[in-house]
């Protein structure tokens, strides 16, 4: 209830905020909007099924690559595109689920990234495709029809709609019986197939729906800075990214990615207005502290230490409510907390 | 009636034979603990029947349908449930949520799955845990939790692995009601068990386990009196 309550407050936010800001903060909100998307989808798979992916730029990239060449070489309709972006990145999320699920854990991941790698190279390679140059989107055609805009502002109705949509299936897959097998292969594998669980088709469902919405942000992504090349939306730095927004805000939670990505964000941002964007890579130190200060301190991330806190203080006022799992007290402290 | 038919199974890792040549049988309805010695390849034949293992020789039956090298999600639907030495549970859900996953398999709506995992839980004397988070009950509480969690997907044999290991007597008593209420069900069950005191009054067969061979079985009574098993279990 409470969290409806804060999600309709957040929603009218987000609605009534372009009316207050200028261009360059529009743009701001839309590189929140779409980094959020980016955490929700990769959560899916990352989160809730608990295999952790560093390779889901190979997805974005896809997407993006998919609904500009179609445009550029074909003249296919951008919205037309981006449906088939995520087709393809669903598709080629069974090569990638096939070679990488026969490992577990960190080698699950190691493998993620070598190849989001293959994808990096074959994209930098492949003439026909843009090669290193990259290519541009034309601007020809423009308006809600061809998904092309001179303005920020319907980029960011685009970016929020598709944020929305993205929320809407986490929503139904926490609440139905797929949300509920993801999570009991994240907690314990064997006893998820002593209750029937087929492990296999249900770890590739997660990573195929979260590659299809990757890719359809790669797609937004390409439409909104009218150029891709296989650093900007292949890059292993933005699967880290990916990851991190997700990570941050807490993992397996249907808010936590948009929560992490609204840190993370304006931490870039304004990492970039202090120390310059002249590449010194000081916005890299900043994430990799950050990552080691959520694993050692709250790995749960924000969500995860709300919680925490929320409960600690409401125990105290009302003295009833249990702990649970990564408090840092079992069941008997709270008794103490209280009486104390 | 005969439900599961272990026939002749034998399980060998490289070298190391594990179980030599067991053949048992569950009838429904029946409690039969499988007992012996550490080492003595308890574990073992479990997974096998369970499907985390496929045995090397010798088939494994349930009401007639070869389940032998199934995989263990297989095993389940086919009808065998079971549970861990430790418990298992799925800490980042609730105690109702648990179970309602396993009630998944016959019930897609979560409505309906967790109206089923509410019985379950009752019936495991947990309904007061019900929303609470299931990585805050006790050891023994978590034991029935996975108890009712197996149950959850209808299953005609449950095999429980150690589900009497480490608890104090009122615990014990509680689990020994728990395990009488399900053959009450119609429910076989197949118990590996240290704790003695626990099974020996409740079983209709015992069946003892050495070093991977079968040298025992028959009611609690007469395995107690065979000097197979003394010797087996108090040295030569």
């Amino acid at each position: 209830m409470k969290t409806l309550l804060s999600f309709c407050v957040c929603l009218a936010a987000a609605l009534l905020l372009p009316a207050f800001v200028d261009a360059s903060h529009l743009n701001l909100a839309i590189l929140v909007l779409m980094a959020a998307q980016l955490g929700v989808a990769w959560n899916i798979v990352g989160g809730y099924a608990g295999q952790v992916s560093l390779g889901h730029a190979a997805f974005y990239g896809l997407g993006a690559y998919t609904s500009t060449l179609l445009l550029i070489k074909f003249g296919v309709n951008p919205w037309i595109g981006t449906l088939a972006g995520g087709a393809v990145a669903a598709a080629l999320s069974l090569a990638f689920g096939w070679s990488c699920f026969r490992l577990k854990g960190h080698y699950f991941a190691m493998a993620t990234i070598a190849v989001a790698e293959l994808v990096q190279i074959f994209f930098t390679e492949w003439e026909w495709g843009g090669g290193a140059v990259g290519l541009n989107v034309p601007m020809d055609k423009t308006g809600w029809a061809w998904m092309s805009f001179a303005t920020k502002l319907p980029y960011y109705w685009l970016a929020l709609g598709l944020l929305l949509v993205t929320l809407a299936v986490n929503l139904w897959i926490e609440r139905s019986w797929l949300g509920f097998y993801f999570r009991a292969i994240k907690d314990e594998p064997d006893a998820a197939r002593s209750i029937g669980v087929n492990i296999a088709p249900y770890k590739q469902i997660a990573l195929s729906i979260s590659a299809f919405f990757t890719a359809i942000g790669g797609s937004l992504y390409a439409q909104k800075e009218l150029y891709v090349d296989p650093n900007s939306v292949l890059s292993t730095a933005l699967s880290i990214k990916m990851a991190l927004v997700s990570i941050l805000g807490g993992v397996g939670t249907l808010f936590g990615p948009v929560i992490g990505a609204v840190v993370l964000t304006s931490i870039e941002e304004f990492s970039r207005i202090v120390f310059g964007g002249t590449g010194s890579g000081i916005d890299i130190i900043i994430y990799a502290s950050l990552i080691i200060a959520v694993a050692v301190f709250y790995p749960t991330g924000i969500v995860g230490w709300w919680k925490g806190f929320a409960r600690r203080k409401f125990a105290n006022a009302r003295a009833v409510e249990p702990s649970t799992k990564n408090a840092s007290g079992g069941t008997g402290s709270n008794a103490v907390e209280v009486a104390s | 009636m005969k439900l599961l038919e272990v026939n002749s199974v034998s399980k060998r890792f490289g070298g190391l034979t594990a179980n030599e040549d067991v053949t048992f049988t569950v009838d429904s309805g029946q409690i039969v603990g499988l007992i012996g010695p550490n080492g003595a390849g308890k574990t073992t034949l479990f997974n096998c029947v369970a499907g985390y293992f496929a045995p090397t020789n010798g088939t494994i039956t349930l009401a007639g349908r070869d389940i032998g090298g199934l995989p263990p999600e297989s095993c389940a639907r086919a009808g065998v449930a079971r549970t861990f030495q430790i418990a298992r549970t799925f800490t980042s859900m609730t105690a109702c949520e648990n179970v309602m996953t396993a009630a998944m398999l016959s019930h897609r709506h979560v409505a309906a799955a967790r109206k089923s995992a509410l019985e379950w839980l009752a019936f495991a004397n947990l309904e007061r845990f019900a929303d609470k988070p299931a990585a805050s009950m006790t050891i023994s509480e978590q034991r029935r939790l996975a108890v009712a969690r197996a149950l959850a997907i209808h299953p005609r044999v449950l095999l429980m692995d150690e589900v009497m290991a480490g608890l104090n007597p009122s615990e014990v008593k509680e689990a020994v009601d728990v395990v009488l209420r399900i053959r009450d069900r119609g429910i076989a069950c197949l118990i590996v068990e240290h704790v003695l005191e626990g099974i020996m009054p409740i079983a209709d067969k015992i069946v003892v386990l050495d070093r991977g061979r079968k040298i025992a079985e028959g009611t609690p009574q007469q395995v107690a009196a065979d000097p197979h098993v003394i010797s087996a279990y108090l040295g030569d």
